[in-house]
């Protein structure tokens, strides 16, 4: 059984039909990215796995269980995190406080106080600014900072929506590695990006997004060489 | 009396009265954080909160102190069903549909208030005995010490909530952004619920507190109190805690210095021109930020 499987959904804003009909699946341990130029609908495919939006057909099961239309906070305790696009994070207040709404579901003192050391030793420019507001961090610390964010919930699964955006190429790189990191550790992840090289190179399998449809699915290293997406997606 | 001592006596009414205001503006202000609406329908909370007060004090014979309680518990929840009955269904429907909605809610609750108390102005008990302080020639008496402690408790309290809570942080995440909050696994439902218990109860003491200070109320007595609270809160800068607190008392000054030194038949048109002079000025108010909170 795969960890995540989309089967068919169909979302609309409105009259605007967005997601025409996708089925992906992420099985337990993959690094799986959905790359697409922007309009796809990479970002409303997140938004719809964690609850933010529901599909009109079709259905998302995680785990075995059928979470299409749940509320999103069930879907965070039941184990999906997602570091939203442009990070969102909470300017006005502090890093640790970030962190702590991270942590938002969970009961556990001891095991919330052990992983915020974990996320400030992945990060340890978070733990100089602990105190500070999020608002004055730099790019690429905002991105750290949404990460360890959604890691405070302690998610089987980790949905990243371009993760690289507006960051410059050396912190792009520390990014990624970060998430490789994250997914060696233990964590499934579903990396949604525009920046479809370093997306590839990351993700063991990859789909890509066209105008709400998957139109090209399968080994990352098989498409990064394939001449289609070369000409697509990663400039000639 | 001499011009110093009409000063400072001037200040100690105005700052009793200003209390009010910014007791019903932190309501407004936290109602428009969370969902961006202007609630006409606070200043008429309060008058149900001044309601619930006279009734527990006359008909359950309770004290002071029980009855601030009791109207504060009982308003709140009449602040979570407004929300839930009237703005809940219009969570994703246009700004304009749901400000009308609060007019009409407004209307709802004074005539509503007036079929079951009657429009008559009732006289609220001389339920607080205390002979306050004189300091040389000026005096604070015991009602306005009752206000001062009290409004001064509940800002204390309601910024200790707000700032080192669990749900006091969920509120600020879901009024910074409503959606990242969801996906923090907060519920944004229940933080707005929260919201409007909090801003109705705090109405509903500074309708208790009224109705002890001037002891008279009336299912009306919202409306102008409600519109100068919005003034207040929008002078600080909607949206902000210490904006509608420093807001408030601001108001309340300035309208019992224009009472004192100019005439009394001026302290409307004083609160009003201020609105005006903010929005011309300063429209994001002393305390609100230049930036947009959403993208
Ligand atoms: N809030 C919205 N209201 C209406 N249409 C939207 C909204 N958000 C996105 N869309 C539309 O849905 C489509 C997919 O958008 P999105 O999922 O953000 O794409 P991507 O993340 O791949 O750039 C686009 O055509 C976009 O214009
Ligand atoms: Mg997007």
């Amino acid at each position: 059984m795969a960890m995540l499987e989309i089967n068919d959904i169909h979302v609309y804003y409105g009259a605007i039909h967005a997601i025409k009909g996708i089925s992906l699946t992420v099985e337990e341990g993959e690094i799986v990215t959905l790359i697409g130029a922007n309009g796809a609908g990479k970002s409303t495919t997140l938004r719809t796995i964690s609850g933010l939006l529901t599909p009109k057909e079709g259905s998302i099961k995680f785990l075995g269980e059928d979470i299409a239309g749940k509320p999103a906070q069930d879907i965070v305790k039941l184990g999906i995190s997602q570091v939203p696009e442009g990070r969102r994070i909470f300017a006005n207040m502090t890093v640790m406080e970030n962190l702590e709404l991270g942590a938002y579901t969970r009961t556990d003192s001891d095991g919330i106080e052990s992983d915020f050391q974990m996320v400030f030793e992945r990060f340890p420019r978070l733990l100089e600014r602990r105190d500070q507001a999020a608002g004055t961090l730099s790019g690429g610390e905002q991105q750290m900072l949404a990460m360890g964010r959604a890691l405070m919930s302690r998610p089987k699964l980790l949905l990243l929506d371009e993760p690289s955006m507006g960051l410059a190429p050396l912190l792009i790189r520390e990014i990624f590695n970060i998430i490789e990191d994250i997914n060696k550790s233990g964590t499934t992840v579903l990396l949604v990006e525009q920046n479809a090289n370093m997306a590839l190179r990351t993700a063991s399998r990859a789909y890509v997004l066209e105008t709400g449809r998957i139109t090209i699915s399968g080994d990352a290293k098989e498409l990064a060489a394939s001449e289609e997406i070369r000409k697509a997606y990663l400039g000639g | 009396m001499d011009f110093a001592t009409l000063f400072v006596q001037q200040l100690i009414n105005g700052v009793s009265l200003g209390s009010i205001y910014a007791l019903i503006a932190l309501g407004y202000t936290m109602i428009y954080g969370i969902i961006k609406l202007i609630n006409f329908a606070h200043g008429d909370i309060y008058m149900v909160g001044a309601y619930v007060g006279f009734f527990a004090i006359t008909m359950m014979r309770t004290s002071v102190f029980p009855a601030l309680i009791i109207s504060m518990i009982i308003t709140g929840i009449l602040g979570i069903l407004v929300e839930r009955f009237a703005y809940k269904p219009l969570r994703h429907a246009p700004r304009l549909s749901v400000l009308i909605t609060a007019i009409g809610m407004s209307f709802f609750l004074e005539y509503g208030m007036m079929y079951f108390v009657s429009p008559t102005p009732r006289t609220f008990p001389a339920a607080f005995e205390s002979s306050g302080i004189s300091l040389g020639s000026f005096v604070v008496n015991g009602q306005q010490l009752l206000i001062f402690a009290i409004t001064i408790i509940l800002m204390a309290l309601l910024t200790y909530i707000v700032q080192k809570t669990k749900i006091g942080k969920a509120m600020r995440a879901v009024s910074f952004d409503t959606e990242t909050a969801q996906l923090m696994g907060i519920d944004a439902n229940r933080v707005i619920s929260v919201t409007f218990a909090l801003g109705s109860a705090l109405a509903a003491a500074a309708g208790v507190l009224v109705g002890i200070y001037y002891n008279s109320i009336d299912p009306l007595m919202g409306m102008m109190p409600g519109i100068k609270a919005f003034v207040a809160a929008v002078l600080g800068g909607i949206g902000s805690l210490p904006g509608a607190m420093t807001g408030g008392i601001i108001l309340g000054v300035i309208e019992a210095l224009v009472s004192g030194f100019i005439s009394s038949t001026f302290r409307d048109a004083a609160a009003f021109a201020i609105l005006i002079l903010v929005l011309l000025f300063k429209p994001s108010g002393l305390f609100g930020t230049d930036t947009q909170e959403k993208v």
